[in-house]
């Protein structure tokens, strides 16, 4: 049997998926977490295995968003290579039944199965909410089950009541409402079944009455970021010197055992240790910065700053609602650009899609901290903040700077200039669950890791070989690495590239790193082990490039890197989204074009400078 | 009264909902959302730049609304003729 959950965005619909099928799919306190079907499966109690689709959040049927529209077509039975649902889900929100029971009654008409799951049940009675369950009931003519899809065993009721049966059928009593008809049919269940002590939550207007401030809701926003920002420089640092010392022991340990000039010795130790090592230390900072962002995610604070900043970037040509997805993009761009289905306006989609590559996602974070920790100073400024970290927080910034600016030529290019939606419901606040946030991080450091031990060991070991052959002829006086393979390549790239202030090694670098930012890192761990004499390993690449560098090559680095999409798997999704080659060419285009400038701007005036 | 000129947290009651152009599909959405004739709405704050967007509360549910997105709601705001 397949079962469908549908309801109102935000309320528990992928909590309960995961209730229900032991997923683990994210959820989040706002509207449009899920942007597409999901699906998954379980054993009711009777041993029949149920199949479990959790759909996009939807107000109703009139679809006005890309996610809305999956929810339509899949309950209509008009999503392509899917039959329509044996039984709809249908879950509300207990503490918004205005609202939500609109839709309710939408779904009821489309003549299917239909159970009633209240979700959040436990927040409802705190707040002296009281439904009369079985009235419900009897007045929508479908079961009514409560659920608290966040507690273990919340969702028993809902497990046992569409184990039971399929309900029956309700006639709809009229075919075609009008919205009027539906809200007047809302108010006359409600008046019979809800009482309610107040409309809001206390806490929720205390805390907005800050946070929403004109003058005091930017000053917090502005605050929280730029914490985030120190925290993560400044949290990270024991955590990551352990894990240096760590991999550096563990790879004398290992290589300790092998002949030092052996092809194994040096694959291990140049490859394996200074390549992956160069990466894997950065993990504590990925791991603080996700704990900020699910935080403020799980909080319901992230529509709230889409509510201040929503003025400014429609301005340039973007729409608050595209705070989120350009929000989780500095986690990474894909999740980033998939969130923009929620976005209403196609060509407020477009634009967030095409500047969400300009955010800095945590696979810069590596590159940046390598290079800003080998080349600035670690010195207080104004003894409070950190000057590493100022430098951090003005690359993030230029990236946020140079988003806002591609937008607006974006806007002035286009040519519809017909009115932009913004409308987004914001959410009661929440206490993050610390389970969710440890599952959340837990899941971060699996992917990073799987990332390492995948894409980026493969690389890695390629890039070994590329640069180990073919070996040098007899009486070479260079360095090995100068005859490989690699090394011609790396060279003549360098044409390209010097007016920039890259030396070969680094050209070299960003060739496997276009398939992830961070390969370049693990890249340059092996080519300057390769191409050093010492037993050089991944603790060593940051004094390494200290001296062999110049301040302007590691500044056009810098800068190279705000903009350069060394990502094949964004230039992939882009393509997803998008349905569209060109928009990909579009984005690979304009990016490159800006790196290569502001790389080129950067370098001849700091060179100049010094 | 227009939505959208609502003094900052006075009880009004929505009159109507009128489409700027035919088929208006954010008119539409503020009739789905609930701005229906007889509920109450209350504005509840004002963005930080130009105060615009305008916090808009109907029933438990608070909404983010542009001022254009507003205008289109005709509401009658309690204690004014």
């Amino acid at each position: 049997m397949r079962i469908a959950l549908v309801g109102n965005p935000n309320c528990g619909k992928t909590a309960l998926f995961n209730q229900l099928t032991g997923g683990r799919q994210k959820v989040a306190n706002y509207a449009g977490v899920t942007v597409e079907r999901k699906e998954g499966r379980f054993v009711a109690p009777s041993g029949r295995t149920l199949h479990i689709l959790d759909l996009p959040g939807a107000y109703s049927f009139e679809a006005t968003s890309p996610d809305e529209a999956i929810t339509r077509d899949v309950c209509h039975g008009r999503y392509p290579g899917e039959a329509a649902p044996d039984l709809i889900v249908c879950v509300a929100d207990a503490t918004n039944l205005r609202l939500h029971l609109r839709f309710v009654l939408e779904v009821r008409r489309l003549g299917r199965p239909v159970v009633l799951a209240l979700n959040m049940m436990d927040a409802a009675r705190r707040r002296g909410i009281a439904i009369d369950v079985a009235e419900l009931s009897r007045r929508l003519g479908v079961p009514v089950v409560e659920t608290v899809a966040v507690k273990r065993g919340g969702a028993k009721a809902l497990i046992a009541r569409i184990d039971e049966s399929v309900p029956d059928i309700v006639p709809a009593a009229i075919d075609q409402a009008s919205v009027e008809q539906l809200h007047t049919e809302v108010r006359s269940i409600l008046a019979a079944t809800v009482t309610t002590s107040r409309d809001t939550v206390a806490i929720d207007d205390a805390i907005d009455r800050w946070a929403l401030h004109p003058v005091f809701g930017l000053a917090i926003l502005a605050t929280l970021m730029f914490f985030i920002f120190q925290a993560v420089f400044s949290w990270a640092e024991p955590i990551m010197d352990a894990i240096e010392s760590g991999i550096a022991a563990l790879g004398v340990f290992v290589t300790g055992f092998l002949p030092a000039d052996s092809a194994l010795h040096s694959l291990l130790n140049d490859g394996l240790f200074a390549g992956l090592g160069a990466v894997l230390v950065f993990l504590p900072q990925i791991l603080i910065l996700f704990l900020f962002i699910l935080v403020l995610e799980e909080s319901g604070y992230l529509p709230r700053a889409a509510f201040l900043l929503d003025r400014m970037m429609f301005r340039v040509g973007l729409t608050g609602r595209a705070f989120i997805p350009l929000l989780s993009s500095f986690a990474c761009a894909i999740p980033g650009i998939m969130a923009t289905r929620s976005i209403q306006d196609p060509r407020d989609r477009l634009t967030t899609i095409l500047v969400a590559p300009l955010m800095t996602c945590s696979a810069r974070l590596p590159v940046y901290t390598l290079l800003i920790a080998a080349f600035i100073p670690s010195r207080s400024v104004w003894g409070v903040f950190n000057l590493q970290g100022i430098v951090l927080f003005t690359l993030y910034f230029a990236g946020i700077f140079s988003a806002l600016g591609v937008a607006f030529v974006m806007k002035r290019l286009r040519k519809d200039k017909s009115e932009h939606a913004l409308i987004m419901e914001l959410p009661s606040y929440r206490l993050p669950n610390v389970r969710d946030i440890g599952l959340g991080l837990w899941e971060r450091a699996m992917i990073f890791l799987k990332r390492v031990g995948g894409i980026i060991l493969a690389l890695t070991v390629l890039l070994w070989f590329l640069s180990s052959f073919p070996g040098p002829p007899d009486g070479a006086t260079q360095p090995a690495i100068d005859y490989s393979i690699a090394g011609r390549l790396g060279r003549m790239l360098e044409v390209i590239f010097a007016p920039i202030g890259f030396n070969w090694q680094i050209c070299i670098a960003l060739v496997p790193g276009l398939a992830a930012r961070e390969v370049a890192v693990a890249a340059l761990g092996t080519v300057y082990a390769m191409s050093g004499s010492d037993d050089s390993v991944a603790s060593q690449l940051g004094p390494l490039i200290a001296n062999q560098w110049s301040l302007a090559t590691a500044l056009s680095l810098l800068a190279w890197y705000v903009f350069a999409p060394q990502c094949m798997s964004t230039l992939a999704v882009i393509r997803r989204e998008t349905n569209s080659w060109r928009n990909v060419a579009v984005a690979a285009g304009y990016l490159f074009g800006l790196a290569y400038l502001a790389s080129l701007a950067t370098y001849q005036i700091a060179r100049a400078l010094s | 009264m227009r939505l959208s000129d609502a003094p900052k947290g006075a009880n009004a009651v929505v009159q109507s909902v009128s489409d700027a152009h035919p088929a208006d599909p954010i008119a539409q959405r503020l009739r789905d959302l609930g701005f229906v004739a007889g509920e109450p709405v209350r504005l509840v704050a004002r963005g930080p730049l130009g105060g615009d967007p305008l916090l808009i509360q109907i029933g438990s549910t608070r909404f983010a609304l542009r001022k254009s997105e507003a205008a289109r709601v005709d509401v009658l705001v309690e204690g004014a003729a």
